[in-house]
């Protein structure tokens, strides 16, 4: 009888010996379903809200209607009134906000950043963990040090030295200050740490340099951690709102967050073309999670290792 | 001639680590250590970057933090700055909610059910999503007349206070789930005080903590069922007339706090609860089943002291988060208002910068803001080192 118990490798640690009965299965199902369906509400109110006509919007009284009331391929005359098709909602706050511009932006700012960071923190995480020299270990001590520090506390003087560079409003101002992180390499160097040194000696008999090791050894070891941090980099630029609000003045070298926060300044109350422009937003994250999702909880668990 | 072959190997990886060193650690410097200390310069001078910075000792700090007489009162000089640490600290409320119910869920997550994948990218999902965007949709969620929850609010009440029968169910019910809300808020205080008490070894016995939570459950419902009709007419009036949720000072705030639950709840939390969860060894379960444990017994013998290090980062994380949060949202939502309830402490920051350029006092608020996280930070690991368990 127990025999099956003692087998406790075939299931997830930590979950319940026992199967659950059938009744606490159903009572989970539930609520995790209710919780689901509070989660999916609003975006599905999203989506049915980007296909309407603008004067639906705005029909007070009692009942809640998600689906549109006409939903035609292409505008319609209904009743003497001009009916939009559903999907004109989309290509207007496309052409309005020149989404063109503020993807290519975000995706130039987001490839190139990440880029840099992952190149910058994996050389001196391979230096602080690999190589020895003096002073090593009070450098990584003064680069933990400064993970504490808020980023407004380092903000307005580099907006100080952005200015003096004559970078304000320029493409270096969003990219550049964001190159070097300190959690990068941290992240990476606890990683690097972790790998076998068999392969480095059997490189280092074979004539390897320092750069042939970084490069053809501890990198490709690595791709697991390089992958979550490019993940986690990536969202950080794609996202960041603070810093390209305060250096972007004009509409050239804005960022998707920015562009976007403008276009609701200027249309507050035009919620069809605001949920529309919603959706042409959040498509790019989607499909990056949908791809990614192992990296993204992989490296949600990196971050819990520092406890 | 082997000791001089091993300095040279020596310099000669020196210099390579710090050849590999350097564009991180020139960047580091451009972009960290010397702005600290700039900003620590910047912080005791009046500066509108239009003009020479002027040295001005203390006397940023002495208008931020420092209090006056006025007509015998003691009014503090900057009572703007005040409101907005409060309100900084109230928006933080929402963190130990957010953590129970994100425990809760990675609990039933963690269960081999059919679909739980399915389920976890869902309650993902705001989290992926979050930014702009979703700020936008949730504004328009709150929206007064047109939005989803206020029509919603109106619908159900509608329908519900049309016949008597269903009015009266609906009380007992609202009755119900508010005391249910209010007798759990007093558990959880419990079990935390509790806990506290055995990591501390004051004795506060099992029989006592029990006795405490049902009497004040008691308390409770003989409270709502005196207020009974009071509580009748607070909830009608709140299904005929919601909230303004944004609109009013008293609802702004738990406003953004139900949002950051919403979108919270399934997000970074959750994962590495479930990861701590996946983490605890089965045989400490199969050990405590031995000794005759049931469910709730094992969850706090084994589970809690053994997830305790995730709680607590987490709660060091949000904390430091807390402080420095509110930016985006009173920027795309609210303009942190109305009337200034809805201004954190990073966004006051970024007004007196950049729509004052009141630069060298925006200095000081980074600095009070440092200052803070670092405290936080020290108690709770000093506090954390002797109440967590590590294996």
């Amino acid at each position: 009888m127990n025999r099956k118990d003692s087998r406790s490798d075939t299931r997830l640690p930590g979950t319940r010996s026992r199967a659950l009965r059938p009744a606490v299965k159903i009572v989970l199902y539930f609520v995790l379903s209710a919780g689901a369906v509070t989660m999916l509400i609003p975006f599905l109110w999203m989506l049915c809200t980007s296909v309407k006509q603008p004067h639906e919007v705005f029909t007070a009284g009692g009942g809640i209607k998600f689906l549109p009331e006409h939903f035609f391929w292409r505008d319609t005359y209904f009743g003497g009134e001009k009916i939009r098709a559903w999907w004109r909602n989309y290509p207007d706050a496309w052409t309005e906000i020149n989404f063109l511009r503020l993807y290519l932006n975000s995706i130039f700012v987001a490839v190139v950043g990440t880029f840099g960071q992952v190149l910058t923190s994996s050389m001196a995480a391979y230096a602080f963990a690999r190589l020895t020299f003096p002073g090593r270990d009070k450098l990584f001590f003064g680069y933990l040090a400064t993970m504490m520090i808020p980023g407004s506390v380092t903000m307005i003087p580099i907006f100080v030295i952005m200015k003096h560079l004559g970078w304000i409003n320029t493409y270096q101002a969003l990219i550049i200050p964001g190159l070097f992180s300190a959690y990068g390499t941290f992240m990476l160097r606890q990683f690097f740490m972790g790998l076998p040194t068999d392969l480095e000696d059997a490189a280092k008999i074979d004539g390897s340099g320092y750069i042939g090791i970084w490069s053809r050894v501890i990198l490709p070891l690595s791709k697991p951690a390089l992958a979550t941090l490019t993940t986690f980099t990536f969202m950080g630029f794609w996202g960041s709102y603070m810093w390209p609000l305060v250096v972007t003045i004009t509409e050239a070298p804005r960022t998707l967050p920015i562009g976007l926060r403008y276009f609701v300044g200027q249309h507050a109350t035009n919620y069809t073309q605001l949920m529309a422009a919603s959706v042409i937003a959040l498509i790019p994250v989607l499909l990056l999670f949908i791809f990614n999702q192992r990296y993204f909880v992989e490296g949600i668990k990196l971050q819990g290792l520092k406890a | 001639m082997k000791p001089k072959g091993i300095t040279s190997y020596k310099k000669k990886e020196a210099i390579a680590a710090y050849a590999f060193l350097a564009p991180n650690f020139l960047g580091f410097l451009a972009f960290t250590s010397v702005p600290v200390l700039v900003s620590f310069i910047m912080a005791f001078t009046h500066w509108n970057i239009f003009r020479h910075p002027v040295w001005v000792g203390l006397e940023n700090f002495r208008s931020l933090l420092w209090f006056h007489r006025e007509n015998g009162s003691i009014v503090p000089n900057d009572p703007f700055f005040w409101q907005y640490v409060y309100n900084t600290v109230y928006l933080m409320a929402g963190i130990p909610v957010g953590m129970a119910g994100s425990l809760i869920l990675a609990l039933m997550m963690n269960q081999r059910l059919k679909g739980i994948i399915a389920f976890r990218t869902i309650y993902f999902l705001p989290t992926v999503c979050s930014g702009v965007a979703l700020l936008i949709l949730w504004k328009y969620l709150y929206n007064n007349d047109i939005g989803l929850i206020n029509k919603s609010i109106r619908l159900v009440g509608s329908v519900v206070y049309a016949n008597k029968a269903s009015a009266i169910a609906v009380t007992f019910l609202g009755a119900a789930l508010v005391g249910i809300a209010a007798i759990g808020v007093v558990g959880i205080t419990l079990m935390f005080i509790h806990w506290l008490c055995e990591k501390t070894r004051l004795n506060w016995p099992e029989w006592l903590f029990r006795s405490t939570l049902i009497a004040s459950g008691a308390v409770i419902f003989v409270l709502i069922g005196a207020y009974g009709r009071e509580f009748y007419l607070a909830q009608s009036a709140f299904f005929a007339n919601p909230p303004d949720w944004l609109g009013t000072v008293k609802w702004a705030k738990p406003s953004l706090i139900i949002m950051g639950l919403w979108g919270g709840l399934g997000g970074y939390n959750m994962i590495l609860y479930l990861a701590a969860l996946q983490g605890v060894p089965s045989s400490y379960y199969e050990a405590a089943e031995i000794d005759g444990a049931g469910p709730w017994q094992k969850f706090w013998a084994v589970t809690w002291p053994m997830i305790s290090p995730t709680t607590f980062f987490i709660l060091v994380m949000s904390i430091i988060g807390g402080f420095q949060g509110g930016f985006m949202v009173a920027n795309v939502m609210t303009g942190g208002g109305p009337a200034g309830s809805t201004t954190t402490v990073e966004y006051y920051l970024y007004q007196t910068a950049f729509e004052k350029f009141n630069m060298g006092y925006a200095c000081a608020i980074a600095w009070f803001l440092f200052g803070v996280i670092l405290v936080m930070t020290l108690l709770t690991w000093k506090l954390g080192g002797r109440v967590v368990t590590y294996e």
